[in-house]
């Protein structure tokens, strides 16, 4: 078994390559805006590394968002295609999920929340469960302040995780809420993978097309006049 | 030689599988007007996200058609600029997952050089050098190709000529795209019933502008409903058309003799407007200029341009490599 992982629905951007008992190689580039660049290379370098050719991989894991829209297609566009490609299975999972995952062993209460910019975040609460955690809320997006009620109704020790903990650490901790630090705060190409393969032996996987980015949010609906515009330096103006 | 080319630079989710640099095999469009209709314009976001859906079922439905499997591919061309940035990802990264999982060269196409080259498809090998007006809802354009590379001459210093299309069909509440619309609408009208401005027209350079003449029809439609009179809608269309159409035929004819050019190429989703094709076509006859102008198919954007123009790539060995960016503002001449 040799999975490839792409996670590039935050502003960090990782890959890596497992066998079912291990990491074999990851990539990491924590700077945002250039997922596009990133990804190809990264899974080039990670299968050098490995000695593998693409023909080796088993199976493609992808993150599936919520998080920054232009990374998170950049992710399920190369795995789509790589999918179709290598006639490969292929499992989306929740950037949240990952996240929460990667905190399994701390309370029993835990909130994954990702900047989601525009002054909100997205989040999702879930509990400790034997090899995993368990989602105990549906991924949504809002204000921290209203995350910071959603914590307060709990009335329980909850732990905060990920960049949206971070940036509004002090609202969530006058709601009673711990907030993990900036060091595990988004969900990693190798998490990922370490929580797709009991799927990918249980075989819960999808087809190419089935990957379906999680927005949360409805398309801003602003005509592209200023750009369209600027492809000839005109001044866009409508 | 089979080369695959995905484009997705604006509001068309497009495949085209070109033979040997000249024979389409397959050009599939899964168009996205409906979308954006109710917006009277394209909305980024709208366009990205529709791109992502429709990407996968358009590769499918592409080598179907071309009767082919993305095995016997030899290359993965892909449009990485000029247009929006969330589209061009999405047909980037996918063109960068099959060229690296097949094992097969990645070719970033400039999607202006390619509207361009689609001529090749219909006309074969392309003589330079070429005079091209290039026009669309995202540019508008001459540029002169000497053989090895483009030289642009003249722009749009405002809006591009298909956004003039777009806004003025917007404000007459005729619908979005504006452009089939008023080519429509103008075969019912008089383009001589109004003396719309034909804005630069005696401006020595080859720059286009078409705001004012935009505001120039707002401006006579206003006045008339104000003095209580209902505007003729087809007769105001083609004396809109009538005036954009002129000018790029004036300016295109202008560079074309200035440069001592003999072949001209209509390039563009608006290349398909067909008072366009008509004007061109008589006036440059009598200035003994031959124009191609490739099927409508062929002008709007597609994949078999960008397969073409990848084909010319790869012949010449200039392959990209896996970190190939996008670039929402690429210009023509480099
Ligand atoms: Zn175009």
């Amino acid at each position: 078994m040799l999975i490839l992982s792409i996670e590039t629905s935050t502003q960090q951007s990782s890959v890596a390559l497992a066998a079912e008992d291990r990491i074999v190689a990851a990539a990491r580039l924590g700077e945002g805006r250039r997922h596009g660049e990133f990804v190809g290379p990264a899974i080039r370098f990670c299968l050098d590394q490995a000695g593998a050719e693409p023909q080796d991989i088993t199976g493609i894991a992808v993150g599936t968002g919520p998080g920054l829209y232009t990374g998170l297609r950049v992710g399920i566009a190369t795995a789509q295609t790589m999918a179709m490609s290598l006639r490969l299975p292929v499992v989306g999972l929740s950037g949240l999920d990952v996240l929460a995952f990667q905190f399994r062993h701390t309370r029993p209460l835990i909130c994954a929340a990702l900047d989601a910019r525009r002054k909100e975040v997205f989040w999702a609460s879930y509990r400790p469960v034997p090899g995993g955690v368990q989602r105990v809320s549906d991924p949504q997006v809002g204000a921290a302040e209203k995350l910071a009620a959603e914590i307060v109704a709990h009335g329980e020790e909850c732990l905060v995780v990920g960049d949206g903990g971070v940036r509004y650490q002090g609202a969530l901790e006058d709601a009673g809420a711990q907030v993990a630090g900036i060091e595990q705060a988004w969900p990693l190409a190798e998490h990922l993978a370490e929580l797709a393969i009991p799927r990918f032996i249980r075989e819960e996987t999808e087809q190419p097309t089935d990957l379906q980015a999680m927005y949360l949010r409805h398309a801003d609906a602003r005509i592209g006049w200023e750009t369209r515009g600027r492809m000839q330096g005109g001044t866009g103006d409508s | 030689m089979l080369v695959m080319g995905i484009e997705t630079s604006c509001d068309e989710t497009a495949v085209g599988i070109v033979e040997d640099r000249f024979t389409v095999r397959s050009n599939v469009i899964a168009s996205q007007v409906e979308l954006h209709a109710p917006y009277g314009g394209v909305v980024p976001e709208v366009a990205a996200r529709a791109h992502l859906d429709q990407l996968l079922p358009t590769i499918d439905w592409a080598l179907v058609e071309a009767g082919c499997r993305l095995d016997d591919l030899d290359a993965i061309a892909v449009t990485s600029g000029p247009g929006l940035v969330g589209a061009l990802l999405v047909g980037v990264s996918a063109a960068k997952g099959l060229a690296l999982s097949q094992g097969v060269p990645l070719l970033g196409v400039n999607h202006l050089e390619a509207h361009v080259v689609a001529s090749q498809l219909e006309f074969g090998e392309l003589e330079p050098p070429l005079l091209a007006l290039l026009v669309s809802g995202g540019h508008s354009s001459i540029v002169v190709w000497d053989g090895s590379g483009f030289r642009q001459l003249g722009a749009t210093v405002d809006d591009a000529a298909g956004e003039a299309f777009d806004k003025i069909a917007r404000f007459m509440g005729l619908g979005y795209p504006g452009g089939p619309v008023i080519d429509r609408l103008s075969r019912d009208g008089d383009p001589t019933a109004v003396d719309f401005p034909r804005p630069m027209i005696h401006d020595p350079s080859y720059d286009f502008s078409f705001s004012g003449l935009k505001t120039a029809v707002v401006r006579y439609i206003r006045e008339r409903e104000a003095a209580g009179e209902e505007p003729d809608v087809a007769d105001v269309a083609a004396s809109f058309q009538e005036a954009i159409v002129d000018v790029q035929v004036k300016k295109s004819l202008a560079a074309a003799r200035a440069e001592g050019i003999e072949r001209l190429v209509l390039a563009g989703g608006v290349a398909a407007n067909s008072r366009l094709r008509e004007k061109m076509a008589a006036d440059c006859a009598e200035a003994g200029i031959r124009v191609l102008a490739p099927s409508v198919r062929l002008c709007t954007d597609n994949g078999a341009m960008v397969a073409a123009s990848g084909s010319n790539l790869l012949a010449a060995g200039e392959v990209s490599a896996l970190d190939l960016a996008v670039d929402p503002s690429l210009p023509i001449a480099g």
